[in-house]
């Protein structure tokens, strides 16, 4: 009986074939243009660790006081040294990290190679796992690694391509700032955007990925400096890298993860009790006003999604939404006037069943075509944004493939609704009716 | 042209003109939203940056010792000097467009309480602001004595610097700001001179900071101010200037790591940092054309339709004497209304979508001339794809009145 209703379907439809193929037209050409401009609104406002950002956590502590404050009173985004490294010290979160961004320079082995300046983070070996960041050979480092300053380090696998030719370099030695460090870990390709775990230093986003990470302490001791920014309320009493680390200076940034909302609230309780502590101790002069976002929250508070990217994406919406309206105008429509036919068929005996059956074929062939249209033009459109886009942004913007189903599914059910509401409408008459009124 | 026929005609079409009027709604709070969003992006990469663009490049080295920092910057400022079509070298800590190279807390007295803003602070050696090609609306440019050596940290202890117009009005408004003082932690700066415009190295329109708030401050070249330079050349010998340097490089400066991130000429910095802007702006105007395109595809296809439908009641009108033109003005008559209808409900659908962003998403606030604006090209839109099918409709002879179906 189907074979019948799709041949039913395919002549209704070549009666009109510049109506049909306009709906199809504009199914395919909406799931395509959204589902395209989706993918790449999405790319700069992505969650760059979805499986986890519920988790991770940004604590911030006020110790600048009311005057350091935003307008609307938030402490400064990155910590001091002292209370960066009290935090660690407590290790009250399931796992933490405090890290600063570095720039320091690496002698390649041979003779006559020049140095090269690479970036990276100092950071503390909770880092690793907590960001579930993936290794090529080898793993990070541990607790015992950061407390005795161990000089390792974790590379990425573009320096250690660069360096030792991409082959299993763990337990090889490099030259950072004229010290001889031993690798532990090769990351995979792992550049997040943004760059979500030191948005304060990276504004977020940066094409330069990170090439090598060192343990904080030992970095501190190597006296490495700062690289990414430094927030100052006052000017440091004594200069240099010693002098930062002293002053109340913020240049910190901090991570922790904190599993469950018991989690949070101990956690947040901790700081509380810790801004309280150093009140008493006389350094703050107010009450404690400490801050403890999740990760989404916090890079909205950073703004590091620019806020026309989300808009953009209601705006990519709109269009499939217009499109979709279109058809379904379209095929009201069409199949509106069909009640003289559908009257015929009822009289020589169809049930309402077999008619409903037959509408909804027709519709669905429409979706259908659509949809497929729709979706052979989405890949074409990702795969071309490459070439009006920066390459930063267009490599970032990637299918979103359960998106696109539910769309493709959308498509096709609004178009069957569409068809099944005049036939509704039609097969309610009595088929005598029909057939006196034609 | 009556209406009240048109009117009673489209209530036997109620669900499909409902449906084309939702579309039409939807189409103009889209169109309205997205133009705006546009013509923010395209007035946003209008930023005035005040300096010379198209003559001048930015060099930046990396890697070296800071103990030669002195001796690297003579050799690059000599021997960059001495290329051809190279007007100037100078020791800048940054330029417009280019790393981000020093934002500063200021405040109006020493003991910090009045706090006024973070500017950023262009440092540059003698010279500088003329081969910036800053433009002084008052006061006088540095003179010699005006550049001082940095003796501790960033910046030399007290200074006399150049603040921009927009900043000193932030600073003092309404006031000259000529000759007054501001600080940062214990250094001062006194103005001896107001400038038009400078811009920020990298400005971020959600951020606190204005695009042009800044502070010149005149500096001797050595630490911190080493490795980063300002080549000043004539516009044509620009680009070439730019490549040959590194080969320049090379040779004066191989302790030096040449960043090849962020050396360039200035209208290639420019560029890119608006890159995202021009992509983003780019794709919205695609969306647009496409929201049109359809739009305007589904008024062709219901119009074709009805048109279709009704060459029976056509032919009887022209055979009891209407017009060509009385049938061309009702299908136009019929568009514009169904038009009208989803123009008034989109503009609300506008209004109230971009005060439900402005309440997300912290959006500015629509412009009212955007809404008469997209109401016009709707009906434009509506009008031009009508206008096939109406023709097609008054081409139907009066025969067809005593034909049979």
């Amino acid at each position: 009986m189907f074979a019948y209703y799709l041949e039913l379907a395919l002549r209704s439809l070549k009666r009109s074939p510049g109506l049909t193929a306009l709906m199809v037209l504009a199914i395919g050409f909406g799931v395509a243009a959204s589902m395209t401009s989706w993918s790449v609104f999405r790319a700069v406002s992505g969650d760059p660790i979805p499986w986890k950002s519920a988790q991770l956590f940004v604590p911030q502590i006020d110790n600048w006081g009311p005057n350091g404050r935003n307008p609307n009173g938030d402490p400064p985004s990155a910590m001091d040294y002292a209370d960066a490294t009290t935090l660690m010290r407590d290790h009250r979160a399931k796992r933490q990290s405090a890290m600063y961004q570095i720039s320091p320079s690496i002698v390649p082995a041979g003779a006559g190679k020049h140095p090269i300046n690479v970036s990276g983070h100092a950071v503390y070996g909770e880092f690793f796992p907590m960001l579930d960041t993936p290794f090529q050979y080898g793993s990070g480092w541990g607790a015992s690694d950061d407390a005795n300053r161990a000089q390792v380090t974790v590379i990425s696998s573009k320096l250690n391509q660069k360096l030792f030719g991409g082959t299993n370099s763990v337990g090889r030695s490099v030259s950072i700032e004229g010290r001889d460090y031993r690798v532990v870990g090769v990351l995979n390709d792992w550049n997040p955007q943004p760059r979500f775990y030191d948005v304060v230093n990276s504004g977020g986003f940066n094409s330069q990925s990170d090439d090598v990470f060192l343990p904080f302490q030992t970095a501190i001791q190597a006296a490495i400096p700062n690289d990414g920014n430094t927030n100052c309320n006052a000017v440091p009493k004594e200069s240099g890298f010693i002098g930062l680390q002293q002053s109340e200076c913020v240049w910190i940034a901090y991570l922790a993860e904190l599993d469950d909302a018991a989690a949070v609230a101990a956690y947040r309780d901790y700081l509380q009790g810790y801004a309280r502590e150093q009140q008493q101790a006389g350094r703050f002069g107010w009450a404690p006003n400490n801050r403890l976002r999740d990760l989404r929250a916090w890079l909205d508070d950073q703004h590091v999604v620019p806020r026309d990217t989300k808009v953009s994406l209601l705006v990519a919406l709109g269009l499939l939404l217009v499109c979709l309206v279109n058809t379904i105008g379209l095929l009201l429509a069409k199949f509106l006037r069909r009640s003289g036919e559908i009257g015929v068929r009822r009289a020589l005996g169809a049930t309402r069943k077999a008619i409903y059956l037959q509408f909804l074929t027709e519709a669905g062939m429409v979706g259908v075509a659509g949809g497929g249209l729709g979706l052979a033009l989405t890949c074409a459109g990702v795969a071309g944004v490459g070439w009006v886009l920066p390459k930063d942004i267009a490599s970032l913007a990637r299918l979103d493939v359960s998106l696109l189903v539910l769309t493709l599914l959308v498509a096709v059910l609004a178009t069957m609704l569409a068809g099944l509401y005049p036939t509704w409408r039609a097969s309610r008459v009595q088929p005598a009716w029909q057939l006196k009124s034609n | 042209m009556q209406i009240k026929p048109v009117l009673s005609a489209l209530q036997k079409h109620r669900l499909a003109a409902l449906l084309i009027v939702l579309e039409i709604a939807l189409a103009c709070a889209v169109l309205c939203n997205a133009g705006f969003l546009i013509a923010s992006r395209l007035s946003a990469m209008q930023l005035v940056s005040g300096v010379d663009e198209s003559s001048l490049g930015f060099i930046q080295l990396e890697g070296f010792d800071p103990k030669v920092a002195n001796d690297l910057n003579a050799r690059v400022v000599a021997g960059l000097g001495a290329m051809p079509g190279v007007q100037s070298v100078h020791v800048i800590n940054s330029v417009p467009f280019g790393p981000q190279a020093g934002a500063f807390g200021v405040t109006l007295d020493q003991a910090g309480k009045q706090f006024r803003g973070v500017p950023e602070l262009y440092l540059g050696d003698p010279g500088t602001p003329e081969a910036l090609g800053l433009k002084l609306v008052a006061g006088r440019m540095p003179g010699a004595q005006d550049y001082q050596s940095v003796v501790e940290g960033y910046l030399p202890a007290s200074s006399n610097v150049l603040i921009t117009r927009t900043f000193a009005q932030r600073l003092w408004p309404g006031e000259d700001a000529l000759g007054k003082t501001f600080w940062t932690g214990k250094n001062q700066f006194r103005v001896i001179g107001v400038v038009a415009n400078l811009s920020v190295q990298q400005y971020d329109e959600e951020g606190e900071r204005g695009a042009q708030w800044t502070v010149f401050v005149p500096t001797k070249s050595g630490p911190p101010l080493a490795g980063t330079y300002l080549i000043r050349a004539d516009p044509q010998a620009l680009d070439r200037v730019m490549v040959e340097a590194r080969t320049v490089l090379a040779r004066i400066a191989p302790d030096a790591v040449f960043d090849h991130q962020q050396s360039d000429t200035l209208p290639v910095l420019r560029e890119r940092f608006f890159a995202t802007d021009r992509a983003m702006a780019g794709l919205l105007v695609g969306v647009i054309v496409a929201l049109l395109g359809v739009t305007a595809l589904g008024i062709v296809g219901l119009t074709s339709f009805w048109v279709a439908q009704r060459r029976k009641q056509i032919g009887i009108r022209r055979a009891i004497g209407a017009t060509r033109g009385d049938i061309l003005r009702y299908f136009q008559t019929e568009n514009f209304l169904i038009v009208s209808f989803g123009i008034v409900l989109g503009v609300v659908a506008a209004i109230a979508i971009n005060l439900l962003l402005m309440k997300v998403f912290e959006v500015p606030r629509l412009p009212l001339h955007y809404l008469p604006i997209g109401a016009l090209a709707l009906w434009l839109l509506g009008q031009l794809a009508v206008l096939g099918p109406a023709l097609r409709a008054a081409a139907v002879p009066p025969v067809v009145a005593t034909r049979n179906v």
